[in-house]
């Protein structure tokens, strides 16, 4: 994100979408553009993960989880006030991000990858087991009189998807990002120079746990409860797909990667060629989409674009 | 070449059959459990039942950990789909009885199916992306699992469906235990799969050639072996024993339901992992003592529900791989930074 | 006549770097060819290119056919064994293994290779069930030419085969390479940084400087050149 400082014409013009989108899309579609925004704000914490440090991280709807159940239990025993809860969200899946970064920095790699995928795998068996906390297969639901508007959701997604984003760039921008990048590029050359790996590494799991958190807090809010099965393995693994369609360092990436696993599953049937498929087997289209991907383009849209500038320089 | 016989020689020997302290406590800790689950066993007879139900299905677990160590050593992939491969070959399986084949019949041809799509699995989206980085190999892996979920789901949707048991529903009786049919039977067909592949690797040119890629792909070349196709049968071989894993396992779950074997991907993610991810003797005992490790707690202490499964065995793969990565059998690994 | 190696203007790269601009040489058949130079010349890389290990382009011919593209596998089932600098073993298998693992592009019983092996390498046959590994390095470097000659191939290619062995074992192994010549009419072809001993065992010799023939003719020839007698043979 820092070698293309997003113009600022770029992020002008996408503030300025977003702010009229409310006045013209119907109340469903106002609900998908919330998801999109959710899910902006989940890959953009993936990519500081991987795309920064490189580490690789199956296990983001556990952050996700964790966030999404803060706010709906939070609001179900104490009626908290809704943002106050997805601040407490960031906070604790910060923290929790920091715990889980640390016994990751003795896992490389493929390892790393598997002890996430469990992870992830495991979350929704919890609040089976703890069903009077956790709302057993019924789910915690947000206090009647706070469950709040499509439109709310989506103001609140958005905002947070702007705060989290700018958040993302001065850190990436900073000494921190230099680090971040260094340990991904080479974490021997990175000691050699002098940065303290264990320090960036798990700064990074923590950044990238606490803004899966608030998407989940988010999600939470735009459906009105938190159900363990919403948040399995396939949460994840959207997440992960999220980040490979963005590749790496733009804001256009993201917003496509966002877009692409936060619309596709909720495409009308109608839509020529993909809506029927995508309507009924997402999943299907998914997969498909992130082989090809990895086959063809393996950077990602941001690749894409990369690509794209480079031909219109030499034209 | 007699003057050969030099003293560094003698010390190399030496050497080459010094004993491993590692692998004797490993041997001595193994023994110690074998013990106490016989004593156990004679003592009580539902602790006797839970061990031959955890043995039976840990040889399940088992049976997919060695898919994974089979993956992992000639490509060096974890393969994240290889559970949800071996569901989708269990579905053929189902589909292929409805279609009339009886169950062995099905058995016989859901693995061969299976081994044509490992190989071509391989050679299709894992080829092209095996010397790029981890993280490539691992995103395509994943695509795999969601795309085969997805193809499952829309062939034949996700509701319950009934299979055929394979063994019936008798059982033993032996001093008071009641050992089900089904429990012999998965360990039988688990033992003879393994035996087989085992004695393929070991006996066979073929199998001399596949381990000589997966050890030494450049050497290998220079011999005349094709390493590629190696490395795709050895995907091939994989995917089959996942089918062995998916239809032995199914009997056990009552019905067959797309997401059966994503619990039992992670148990064997920690079989293969207690083995160090390279041995397949390890992936096998670790899949055993998973499985009856499993069934005791669950059986012993109420507060682990069978809920809670997963989670602990989540617990299981961290902390193997944060005090001893490379597993039980494992060698050591050179560290990084 | 043809020789059965012919190398004509062959060039290869490792990536972006070329290593080989342009070589050619001939092996005739039953002769033992060494290729000698400094480091860095390229003489590994051009036994490279003949297995087909490394990128090439130019012609080589093998008994009058041509290579084309031929991976190392394709080049070892035409009859060329390769054995590389580091020797190639596998030392996770067993000595017995790493014999069938010579005649692994052959069909049928390879019983007589395995005799006439034994005969060369009778310590061999004790060591049948040993890993490879716990074996010396100059064992490993005899197994390592007791799997090509297994292999039965018409031309071999030797890289830097006295690398890290002690004088005795290097004559030992020499000996045995002009035994399989003379016995078996096995054309060699020798990358050897020890000058003298290769030419005392070659018929013929190119010397490679930067990646291009500098000097090529029979080893008496070469022997009495004063540049070679300078650089390569220290008088």
């Amino acid at each position: 994100m820092t070698r293309q400082i997003p113009a600022l014409a770029s992020l002008l013009a996408v503030a300025a979408a977003l702010s009229v989108l409310p006045f013209i899309l119907s109340d469903y579609n106002i609900y998908l553009a919330a998801q999109v925004g959710i899910f902006f704000i989940a890959v953009l914490g993936l990519n500081i993960l991987t795309g920064y440090t490189g580490q690789i991280s199956i296990g983001h709807g556990a952050f996700m989880a964790i966030g999404g159940y803060t706010t709906a239990v939070l609001s179900r025993d104490h009626g908290t006030n809704l943002i106050v809860t997805m601040l407490i969200a960031f906070a604790i899946c910060f923290v929790v991000g920091l715990l889980v970064g640390l016994p990751a920095l003795r896992l490389s790699g493929v390892y790393l990858a598997l002890v996430t995928f469990a992870l992830a795998v495991s979350v929704p068996y919890l609040p089976l087991q703890y069903s009077t906390f956790l709302g057993g297969s019924v789910g915690v639901s947000v206090q009647p009189s706070q469950v709040p508007s499509n439109l709310w959701v989506y103001t609140a997604a958005w905002a947070c998807s702007a705060i989290l984003f700018v958040l993302a760039w001065v850190i990436l921008r900073g000494r921190v990002g230099r680090a971040f990048r260094a340990v991904r590029d080479s974490e021997i050359a990175a000691v050699a120079s002098g940065v303290e790996l264990p320090v960036y590494k798990t700064l990074a799991f923590g950044i990238s746990a606490a803004y899966a958190g608030v998407a989940g807090s988010l999600l939470v809010l735009a459906n009105g409860s938190a159900q363990g099965s919403e948040f399995d393995i396939l949460l994840s693994l959207q997440i992960l797909i999220g980040a490979a369609v963005a590749g790496l360092g733009s804001l256009w990436g993201i917003l496509v990667g966002a877009a692409f696993v936060g619309l596709l599953p909720h495409i009308s049937a109608s839509v020529p060629v993909i809506g029927k498929i995508a309507n009924r087997h997402i999943d299907v289209v998914f997969g498909a989409a992130v082989i090809l991907i990895m086959l063809l383009l393996p950077e990602g849209f941001a690749g894409l674009l990369t690509r794209i500038r480079r031909l219109a320089a030499r034209a | 070449m007699e003057n050969a016989e030099t003293s560094s020689l003698a010390g190399l020997r030496a050497r080459g059959s010094a004993i491993d302290p590692g692998a004797v406590t490993v041997v001595l800790l193994l023994l110690g459990a074998a013990i106490f689950l016989l004593i156990g066993c004679l003592k009580s007879t539902n602790f006797a039942q839970y061990t031959i139900q955890g043995l039976a299905l840990g040889s399940v677990y088992g049976s997919l950990a060695l898919a994974l160590v089979l993956v992992y050593r000639a490509t060096h992939v974890i393969n994240f789909a290889q559970g949800e491969l071996a569901m989708f070959t269990t579905y053929i399986a189902y589909d292929l009885g409805l279609h009339g084949l009886s169950y062995w019949e099905a058995f016989a041809a859901t693995l061969a199916i299976a081994f044509v799509i490992g190989t071509l699995l391989q050679v299709t989206v894992i080829r092209p992306v095996q010397h790029r980085s981890v993280i490539a190999v691992v995103i395509v892996t994943v695509g795999l699992f969601i795309l085969i979920d997805g193809v499952v789901n829309w062939i034949w949707g996700g509701d319950f469906k009934s299979m055929k048991p394979p063994f019936g529903n008798g059982s033993f009786e032996i001093g008071g235990v009641t050992i089900l049919h089904l429990y012999v039977g998965m360990m039988a067909v688990v033992l003879a799969s393994v035996v087989l592949v085992w004695a393929l690797f070991r006996f066979t040119k073929l199998g001399l050639g596949m381990r000589a890629a997966a050890l030494r792909p450049a050497a290998a070349a220079l011999v005349g072996v094709r390493v590629d196709s190696m490395l795709a049968i050895g995907w091939g071989l994989a995917a089959l024993l996942g089918a062995v894993a998916g239809l032995m396992a199914e009997p056990s779950q009552i019905f067959l339901s797309p997401t059966f074997m994503q619990p039992i991907l992670v148990y064997a993610f920690a079989a293969a992992v207690l083995g160090g991810l390279e041995s397949p003797a390890g992936a096998l005992v670790g899949g055993l003592l998973i499985g009856v490790t499993l069934t005791l707690i669950v059986g012993y202490v109420p507060k682990i529900g069978a809920e809670l499964q997963v989670p602990f065995v989540f617990g299981v793969i961290l902390l193997i791989l944060l005090v001893k990565p490379t597993g039980l059998f494992g060698r050591r690994e050179v560290r990084r930074v | 006549m043809t020789a059965l190696l012919e190398l004509e203007d062959v060039e290869a790269r490792y990536g972006p770097v070329h290593v080989l601009h342009g070589i050619s040489l001939a092996v005739e058949e039953g002769s033992i060819v060494a290729v000698l130079g400094p480091n860095g010349a390229g003489k590994t890389t051009t036994l490279r290119a003949v297995s087909g290990t490394v990128r090439r382009s130019g012609s080589i011919r093998f008994a009058g056919r041509s290579l084309g593209r031929r991976g190392p596998d394709g080049v070892a089932r035409l009859g060329i064994a390769h054995v590389p600098e580091g020797r190639g073993t596998f030392s996770e298998l067993t000595v017995s293994e790493n014999l069938r693992l010579g005649a692994y592009t052959r069909r049928g019983s390879i019983q007589p290779e395995l005799e006439r092996v034994f005969t060369y390498f009778p310590w061999l046959s004790e060591r049948r069930r040993q890993q490879a590994g716990t074996l010396s390095g100059g064992e490993q470097q005899m197994l390592a030419l007791a799997r090509a000659f297994v292999h039965r191939p018409r031309l071999l290619l030797l890289d830097e085969p006295s690398l890290g062995l002690a004088p005795v074992l290097v004559a030992e192994l020499f000996r045995i390479v002009r035994e399989l010549n003379e016995d078996e009419g096995l054309t060699v072809l020798i990358v050897e940084q020890n000058a003298h001993l290769a030419l005392q065992a070659a018929d013929a010799g190119y010397v490679l400087e930067a990646g291009r023939v500098v000097l090529s003719g029979s080893s008496a020839e070469l022997r009495s050149d004063d540049s070679v007698r300078r650089s390569y043979l220290g008088y």
